[in-house]
């Protein structure tokens, strides 16, 4: 019929393709069985089924349901001391970006990106190999679920001779806001973990981001490593969170640089196991 | 440089050249704040409107807001500006330009006829004065017509784009997402995937999966997997079943290197997309998004307004004749259009701009969750765009973008605006979707829950 058979991959693409169409012609016993057996293959929001050209009841509200937990992330105030309990017996200190207030802090990234003068100052100046910073960003309910763990795992499997500088809790930071505490700390390597833009089908997902000598103002995104998604149980594992960025840590220092060189070089180091 | 004044509230404000008075003359938006090109206070705001009022339409040829020499966008701009069409506005001030829009003399056909007159900073400029419902009441009555293997644009009709991505690229999440879409009458302008990755392996499956279906059920629309313009190329040459070639642009040259193209590179892909004449009713074979706030977000807007910045990403699209141009309107966050109010009008300036220009304009409609926007300002713009006469409106399941982690219209919401506005898909689509029992009597599309499933149609069509 089409040339496109003649691609294996095709072939099993069109074949599941088949699969779904089969279950379509021969539904099975009731159309909620019908979409259950098509749900199995995407989180996407289908058949859904209607009341006239709009949604039912029960769907419209579950996504209003999913926006509000997802504004409601975004909005919630990040709570340091319930992060720094959770790392029991690590130094912390906080700081907060320039970005004075939440609605501020949206509005004006160059704010979120720069570090309060006053706390500037008390960052303990000295020569560390890497900062921990813990970042509100979008979503604190992604920091107080995960950053902890995260950090404890990592720091656990990292070599007894690194110096690791006291744990940075910053509020209203933007993930550039990391160059400008490991400048003033003198840090090595920043590894900021930071809350993502939550979507509605994921409002707790943690980011980590990678900088080797980060310089305010200099640095660009290309100069970073970023894993996404650690969200268990449904995104990254803390467990598998923090081999992957020992891995890329160590990457990083033997290589001196983050960013793209040390993204091609890595895929042996962070391949599954 | 020229400094333009107005007097309002008993003093005298003041606009060191073009960019300046039109970034002032702006509604208020975030972007344009955090670039400190927002006017200083709201009297300054309408004291620009004034003095822009004032402007000639013919010193915008005379003053490029970046200059000819460091920008290849405002050479396309100068060099590609038709002075015969301009003819019937060239002694037309801004404020005298936006009465005429308006006026009975602006219709479908003059507008035609004037769009390689105008330039985005022309549009940009006149639409600085209009109000939300000038811009509806102007983009109505003009018309933009393109083809591939449906028509998208004629007046009474609505296309869409029918999103199925999926956060892996799975082909049998895509599947049912895409099953889920033509069921509820989607996917007229373009069956269009956001995959998870530019790897040309990943975008080729992609693109054979979609293919295949639109093959195997005849289905009288287009496909896109919207990778880089590179990958697109590649892949060509390789042989692949590309239809639509896709690329995100800007309105400089820098914002665009941001994005890793140049026009060179267009032009090359605009060549070679036309060379595989894929379409059946027409062969427009480009795709282009854009959204304000790229080249902000690039830090490559040389001091002009996110707005104007965005019109002059129009001029690009319309040198490649392209099917298909939306603005993801509120994709980018708060930072660039901070509420729902904002992103409204972007939206409805963006739409208007596109238009007057010549585009096939059409949008996804969107926010983030970082933005104070929710499921009712996706109904407020849907409403005053499908009145506004937009081309297409992009439609993923259940308004919720897996993959982008975003939201934008459902396929409900489509349903919606075809029913409140009597408007209808393509022609071609709309034939393909009475063929297998998708319309009702009415010519709205059936409600399928249920046992008595037109999909049984295209298993049989399948088989035989």
């Amino acid at each position: 019929m089409s040339d496109v058979t003649e691609s294996g991959v095709t072939d099993s693409q069109l074949g599941q393709l088949a699969t779904l169409v089969r279950a379509l012609v021969a539904p099975p016993e009731s159309d909620a069985a019908l979409w259950a057996s098509l749900r199995r293959h995407t989180q996407a929001r289908i058949g859904l089924g209607r009341a006239g050209s709009a949604l039912p009841t029960r769907h419209r509200l579950e996504l209003q349901a999913a926006h509000a937990a997802a504004r409601d992330a975004v909005h919630s105030p990040f709570e340091p001391d319930a992060v720094a309990a959770a790392l029991t017996g690590v130094p912390t200190i906080r700081v907060r970006s320039a970005a004075p207030d939440r609605l501020t802090y949206l509005q004006r990234p160059d704010l979120g990106r720069r570090l309060d003068d006053i706390d500037r100052a008390h960052l303990p100046r000295d020569d560390w190999d890497v900062v921990f910073v813990v970042a509100d960003g979008l979503s604190s309910r992604a920091v107080h679920d995960h950053a902890a763990p995260v950090i404890r795992e990592t720091t656990a499997l990292l070599p007894a001779t690194w110096r690791v500088a006291p744990v940075v809790l910053a509020e209203q930071a933007r993930v550039a806001l990391g160059d400008d505490i490991a400048d003033a700390l003198g840090a090595t390597l920043a590894v900021v973990l930071i809350g993502e833009r939550p979507g509605m089908s994921a409002a707790d997902s943690l980011g980590a981001y990678l900088t080797y000598t980060p310089r305010p103002g200099r640095t660009t995104d290309a100069d970073r490593n970023c894993l996404s998604n650690i969200r268990p149980p449904l995104g990254l594992s803390h467990a598998t969170a923090a081999t992957k960025l020992v891995a890329l840590m160590r990457r990083a220092r033997a290589l001196g640089a983050t960013g793209v060189a040390l993204k091609d070089e890595s895929d042996a180091a962070l391949s599954p196991g | 440089m020229t400094t333009y004044t107005a007097t309002l509230g008993g003093r005298s404000h003041q606009f060191d050249g073009l960019a300046r008075l039109l970034a002032a003359a702006s509604p208020e938006r975030s972007g344009d704040r955090l670039a400190g090109l927002a006017a200083e206070s709201a009297q300054a705001r309408v004291a620009a409107r004034w003095a822009l009022a004032e402007v000639p339409l013919a010193r915008f040829l005379a003053e490029p807001v970046i200059p000819y020499e460091d920008d290849d966008v405002t050479r396309l701009i100068t060099d590609g500006h038709d002075a015969v069409a301009f003819g019937p506005v060239s002694g037309l001030t801004v404020g005298e330009f936006r009465e005429w829009l308006l006026s009975e003399a602006a219709d479908a056909a003059s507008l035609a006829a004037l769009a390689p007159g105008l330039t985005p900073e022309m549009v940009a400029a006149v639409s600085k004065l209009m109000g939300n419902a000038d811009l509806v009441a102007v983009a109505r009555k003009v018309r933009v017509v393109t083809a591939f293997r449906s028509t998208i644009g004629l007046p009474g009709r609505l296309a869409t784009r029918l999103q199925p991505n999926h956060p892996t690229d799975d082909p049998a999440g895509v599947a049912a997402a895409l099953l889920d879409g033509l069921l509820l009458g989607s996917g007229d302008a373009v069956i269009g995937i956001n995959p998870a990755t530019d790897s040309p392996k990943a975008v080729r499956d992609l693109l054979e999966l979609l293919d295949g279906v639109i093959e195997r059920y005849s289905i009288p629309t287009q496909s896109c997997v919207l990778c880089h313009v590179t990958t697109s190329i590649d892949l060509m040459e390789r042989g692949a079943p590309v239809d639509l070639v896709f690329q995100s642009i800007a309105g400089t040259q820098a914002a665009n290197a941001s994005f890793g193209v140049t026009l060179g590179l267009l032009d090359e892909a605009y060549e070679a997309a036309k060379g595989l004449g894929r379409g059946t009713v027409g062969q427009n074979a480009l795709y282009f998004e854009t959204g304000q706030g790229s080249a902000l977000s690039a830090d490559a807007h040389h001091g002009v307004d996110q707005q104007t910045v965005e019109a002059r990403a129009y001029a690009v699209a319309r040198r490649y004749d392209p099917l298909l141009v939306n603005t993801v309107v509120g994709f980018i966050g708060p930072e660039y259009l901070y509420d729902g109010r904002q992103i409204l009008r972007a939206a409805l300036e963006d739409h208007f701009c596109g238009k007057l220009l010549g585009l096939p304009m059409g949008l996804d409609i969107c926010y983030t969750n970082h933005a104070d926007a929710d499921d009712d300002d996706i109904a407020t713009m849907l409403t005053m765009l499908g009145v506004a006469g937009a081309s297409f409106v992009i439609c993923t399941p259940g308004g919720d973008d897996i993959m982008l982690n975003y939201q934008s219209a459902s396929y409900h919401d489509a349903l919606y605006l075809r029913e409140v506005l009597g408007l209808r898909p393509a022609p071609e689509f709309e034939a393909w979707l009475g063929r297998i029992g998708l319309l009702d009597v009415g010519g709205g599309i059936r409600d399928v829950s249920g046992t008595a499933h037109p999909l049984l149609a295209i298993g049989k069509e399948a088989a035989a």
